[in-house]
């Protein structure tokens, strides 16, 4: 069965929201009408969005580390959203495993929303229904599209790529040889909704150079003074390299 | 978790509509429907009233709704869905519940089966409305067998006050046993809400910001939640008030639920007041009101960790 999903690169992710600003506004001139932006010049404007990125300090000054971390919905194998809805309007798809909303059934109690410890879902105002991230469904379904085209949009938006999609069910597909090489994770484990958006942690670059890594120790020249011998030219010795 | 008040007048006021049904149907159980002339009276008049709260309580519930013109839809899950099954409960309810009290209207016979599959429908209701709070796992203050015992306790103290206070107008002779009742419930129900918040004061959250986000470091401060104007994520799970605006409405219910009705119970019994026992059922229904709405506000929503900190 697949099972799609985004894998989020901490390591590399500069936040630059990007992501937001792509996923917004393919999402609202999708055919399920705008996403509601209350007051967009106003004073206290708000709106409706699928993904954000927030920013949070690890550590203590100096010796921090600011992370970028982008949330959308995770699209859980074990979606806790999906059996409190009393209409039957939030679901999981069975082809592909992405959790949407029909928009035409929801009666907008936002009980689904509590029912989300993420807080992924978010209620239009204008339409009152429940909206959330739909993985770009219009998109990655749409054969009309160029195959390197069928990704959600913020995956597409990501200028430094730590947006991977793809099935993690498939054990050879680049998400899944990703979150297995790169110890990618699951938030909020202790509630078992096995999320199928995955992050993939920092990693700490750095190196230790020492001095023989600058200059041999074993170099021939200080030994007998001697240099080396020519290569060999001729017929049939034309790679000098050797 | 901020709390809508179309949430709290649905609950407290069917939980009081079943609370007044069970008494009346416990009062024709014992045999008081025959017992005196006027007594098919009074059963007629208390069931009119328990609809009227049952009826309040589901016009109420339509303003929680964003298209409550497709609220005929939330029937459809009941296999999975406590909501669904509230849903289905609370109709089910009030048909029997006019059916029960049509049947007093026509003086009929066969009210008492009925009234067992109203009161058994009332019970059904207590628990699919609890239900729709405890089974959220991830909301400790809620996910909880205080939440349902509270439900029915507040439900059956609140339905009881309003008999006493009806049987002291209408049906004087069994104002003693109502009393008695509506005591003991009241009495019960502040036992078992006060453990609840006991519990609760104990509870130590699941999720935390390193769960959230899946780092393993002591310090961690968020410094920017994306965004700077509101959300839904920050208007719905916050409710915005200070820890002490919280605990004086703790204490506000505390007194306004439990204390004072029952001292005006008890007055209102001592000096055959009706209009002690009317005062007994106002106060407690406002205290429940508090009630409801502390029990809302207190679930901390595991996603609050996410928005922290505006930039």
């Amino acid at each position: 069965m697949t099972q799609l999903a985004l894998v989020i690169d901490l390591n590399v992710c500069v936040g630059c929201h990007a992501c937001v600003t792509s996923c917004k506004q393919w999402n609202t001139s999708g055919s399920a009408g705008p996403l509601v932006d209350d007051l967009p010049y106003g004073k206290d404007p708000s709106g409706t969005f699928f993904n954000r990125v927030q920013t949070f300090e690890v550590g203590e000054y100096p010796h921090t580390q600011t992370v970028h971390f982008p949330k959308s919905c995770l699209h859980c194998e074990d979606p806790p959203c999906v059996p409190v809805c009393p209409t039957g309007a939030s679901y999981k798809r069975k082809v592909d495993g992405i959790v949407l909303v029909d928009y035409d059934k929801c009666i907008g109690c936002k009980y689904c929303s509590w029912a989300c410890p993420y807080g992924a879902r978010e209620f239009d105002e204008d339409r009152k229904v429940m909206t959330k991230c739909t993985l770009c469904v219009d998109r990655v379904s749409d054969a009309a599209l160029p195959a390197a085209e069928r990704k959600p949009a913020c995956v597409l938006a990501c200028p430094s790529n730590a947006r991977l999609f793809g099935d993690v069910h498939d054990p050879e597909s680049g998400v899944s040889v990703a979150i297995r090489e790169r110890g990618g994770y699951a938030l909020m484990p202790e509630w078992n909704t096995r999320p199928a958006n995955h992050y993939l942690p920092r990693r700490r670059t750095g190196m230790t150079i020492h001095a023989e890594d600058l200059e041999r120790v074993d170099n021939p020249l200080k030994i007998d003074g001697k240099q080396p011998e020519l290569p060999q030219q001729g017929a049939g010795r034309e790679d000098y390299a050797t | 978790m901020n709390p809508a008040f179309s949430v709290i007048f649905l609950t407290t006021l069917i939980g009081a509509g079943q609370g007044l049904f069970l008494a009346l149907f416990g009062a024709e159980v014992a045999g008081y429907a025959d017992s005196a002339p006027g007594a098919r009276g009074f059963l007629l008049m208390g069931g009119g009233v328990a609809l009227l709260l049952a009826a309040g309580g589901l016009v109420a519930s339509f303003f929680h709704l964003g298209r409550p013109e497709r609220a005929w839809r939330s029937a459809s899950m009941w296999r999975t869905s406590w909501l669904s099954r509230e849903v289905i409960a609370l109709p089910v309810f009030m048909g029997l519940l006019f059916l029960w009290t049509a049947g007093h209207a026509a003086a009929a016979d066969w009210t008492l089966p009925l009234g067992v599959l109203a009161a058994l429908a009332a019970l059904a209701l207590f628990l699919c409305t609890a239900m729709v709070y405890a089974s959220i796992r991830f909301l400790q203050e809620w996910a909880s067998t205080f939440t349902l015992v509270n439900y029915t306790l507040l439900g059956l103290a609140s339905g009881c006050t309003l008999a006493t206070a009806l049987a002291a107008w209408g049906a004087p002779s069994l104002v003693w046993a109502y009393g008695a009742c509506a005591l003991a419930c009241t009495l019960a129900a502040l036992v078992s809400r006060s453990l609840s918040l006991a519990r609760n004061a104990r509870l130590k959250p699941r999720s935390t910001v390193q769960t959230a986000i899946g780092i393993r470091h002591p310090q961690i401060a968020q410094r920017s939640m994306g965004f700077m104007g509101g959300s839904f994520n920050t208007r719905e799970f916050f409710h915005g008030r200070t820890p002490g605006a919280l605990r004086q409405v703790k204490w506000a219910f505390l007194l306004g639920a439990f204390v004072l009705p029952l001292c005006l119970l008890a007055l209102g019994l001592a000096s055959a007041s009706a209009g002690l026992l009317a005062l007994a059922f106002v106060v407690q229904y406002l205290g429940l009101l508090a009630e409801r709405w502390f029990f809302l506000a207190q679930a901390n929503h595991p996603q609050n960790l996410y928005y922290q900190a505006v930039s």
